[in-house]
């Protein structure tokens, strides 16, 4: 193979430079130092929506960027990221929490339900059936927070938690339409398909008594 | 978010250890708070150390009557232990009237009384802030100060402590359990775990670095009804323009602590002691020395007002 005079001029130069210690402070090969420098990654076992799953992932990795880009479960939504809005609303270990305030390496050994895991389109979860039937939603964004919110929300009041607007802390606890809406407060729909949203619970839990 | 190297502490001591010996170490608990300030880079820890896997998460009766709580106790569990809700109801409805279900889930006690304030400067990286950066200056004087603190301040900053939870807390005189990196454990009174400005907006709280809290206790439940009544712009989810937390008595004696309007819980022993006379003599004398600004003069007199009402609930 024939080079290009300048090319192997430039080639004997380097090699010399190199050979008399004069870019020694100069690193020649492999990437420079900002490049080489490596996030930490962290083994993470989940279990999601009965799968599951051991994963290596960068240690500042969410819990909604880990279910939305590494397990490719885009029905959790991303809005504010930032805790605001609910739309990232999942159950772990029953229990709702926003997943985009949650570091997936926080959640090793945890078992997390996501809008997927709750039903599908042909054996849908009671609340997702309710939430077709009263037109719970428009654009739809924000729904499986609002869904999964929903499903924790009804096993809140039989746990006895109570809400900002509960009359009697120690009385037992029934879900009024007041109620219910409070406890909603950290799922925001910008559509405003409250109303609807609102009767699909209550639906919910009138049927189950 | 910064790189960060992260581990699972296995004891108290060993997480201790771990976050004093390691520069640029923080633990974390529920993360609400951190992670978002992370994410705005406010917040840049090296490292981190994970509590949660810590025998710290029961509520247990103390022999004198009272109630000791883990740090690793949810908000939720809190708000809800029948106990807290029949003996302490002031810390179940300051609790739920704070953040979201989701929020509260995930939230510490511990967590919680060290939220950070919101100062809008605070949370903007591109302007002066002597909390985020020491000596930089703050902006919030003469800037945006609607949400701030009335009381309390000083000329370095002007930032409230936006708590819910430890305005009931201060009422019923709360204390700190912690833990230091020597092993020693001390009893923290909650009035003097939050720090006022003065030069150095930056020390917020009475711990020493590595330091961890592991409990916070509550003397028997004092007499009278339970009252939390929260002002703010919307019905739900949004932090207090003035909240007024309170123990009242029949007699027309009690406690009061006021949310929102200082650095830190706002509760002045004779301004307690005026609430016979009624709502204007306790905030005349739990705001003298105030110095408002221009945006949130009207706190004092909503304070009044919102004392008020809770007096009027107290009778019910």
């Amino acid at each position: 193979m024939l080079l290009p005079e300048w090319l192997l001029n430039r080639r004997e130069f380097v090699a010399g430079a190199a050979a008399s210690g004069a870019l020694t402070t100069v690193p020649m090969v492999g990437p420079s130092p900002a490049l080489a420098e490596t996030a930490p990654t962290n083994a993470v076992r989940l279990d999601v929506n009965g799968e599951p799953h051991a994963l290596t992932l960068d240690t500042r990795t969410t819990l909604l960027d880990t279910l939305r880009e590494h397990l490719h479960l885009t029905g959790t939504k991303k809005g504010c990221d930032h805790g605001h809005c609910g739309a990232c609303t999942v159950l772990v270990n029953g229990t709702r929490i926003n997943a985009c305030l949650s570091l997936a390496v926080m959640h090793d050994g945890d078992s997390v339900t996501t809008i997927e895991g709750l039903g599908t389109p042909d054996d849908m979860h009671e609340m997702q059936a309710a939430f077709v039937k009263h037109d719970g939603f428009q654009c739809g964004y924000c729904t499986p927070g609002q869904i999964c919110s929903a499903v924790a929300v009804l096993a809140e009041v039989e746990q006895g938690v109570p809400s900002h607007v509960t009359g009697d802390l120690t009385a037992p606890m029934a879900l009024s339409n007041i109620e219910l809406r409070e406890r909603m407060s950290g799922n925001i729909c910008r559509c405003g398909a409250y109303s609807n949203i609102a009767d699909a619970i209550t639906e919910v839990a009138e049927a189950r008594g | 978010m910064t790189p960060f190297t992260y581990e699972r502490a296995t004891s108290p001591e060993a997480a201790i250890r771990a976050v004093a010996g390691t520069p640029g170490a923080k633990f974390i608990a529920g993360g609400t708070n951190l992670l978002d300030l992370m994410k705005f880079q406010i917040e840049r820890p090296t490292h981190l150390v994970d509590v949660r896997g810590l025998p710290l998460a029961t509520i247990e009766d103390t022999p004198d009557g009272g109630l000791r709580i883990g740090a690793l106790v949810t908000n939720t569990a809190l708000a809800a232990h029948p106990r807290v809700k029949r003996d302490y109801g002031v810390v179940s409805r300051a609790i739920v009237a704070g953040a979201t279900g989701q929020l509260r889930n995930k939230a510490s006690v511990g967590g919680n009384l060290l939220q950070r304030n919101r100062c809008p400067y605070f949370y903007n990286v591109h302007t002066p802030c002597n909390k985020r950066v020491p000596g930089s200056g703050c902006s919030a004087i003469g800037g945006a100060s609607r949400s701030l603190a009335v009381v309390g301040t000083s000329e370095a900053c002007i930032a409230q402590n936006p708590g819910d939870m430890a305005v009931a807390l201060m009422v019923l005189d709360a204390a700190v359990e912690t833990m230091n990196a020597a092993g020693n454990t001390r009893s923290i009174p909650l009035a003097e775990f939050f720090r006022l400005p003065g030069e150095t907006p930056e020390i917020e709280f009475a711990l020493e670095p590595g330091e961890l809290i592991t409990a916070v206790t509550l003397p028997p439940p004092p007499a009278g009804t339970h009252h939390y009544h929260k002002v703010r712009d919307r019905a739900s989810y949004a932090f207090a323009i003035v909240s007024v937390a309170a123990v009242l008595d029949e007699d027309g004696t009690g406690r009061v602590a006021f949310g929102s309007v200082a650095p830190r819980p706002w509760r002045v022993a004779e301004a307690e002691a005026a609430l016979p006379e009624g709502p204007a003599a306790v905030v005349a004398s739990a705001f003298d020395g105030a110095k408002p600004t221009h945006e949130n003069a009207f706190k004092i007199p909503l304070a009044e007002r919102t004392l008020a009402l809770v007096i009027a609930e107290g009778k019910g």
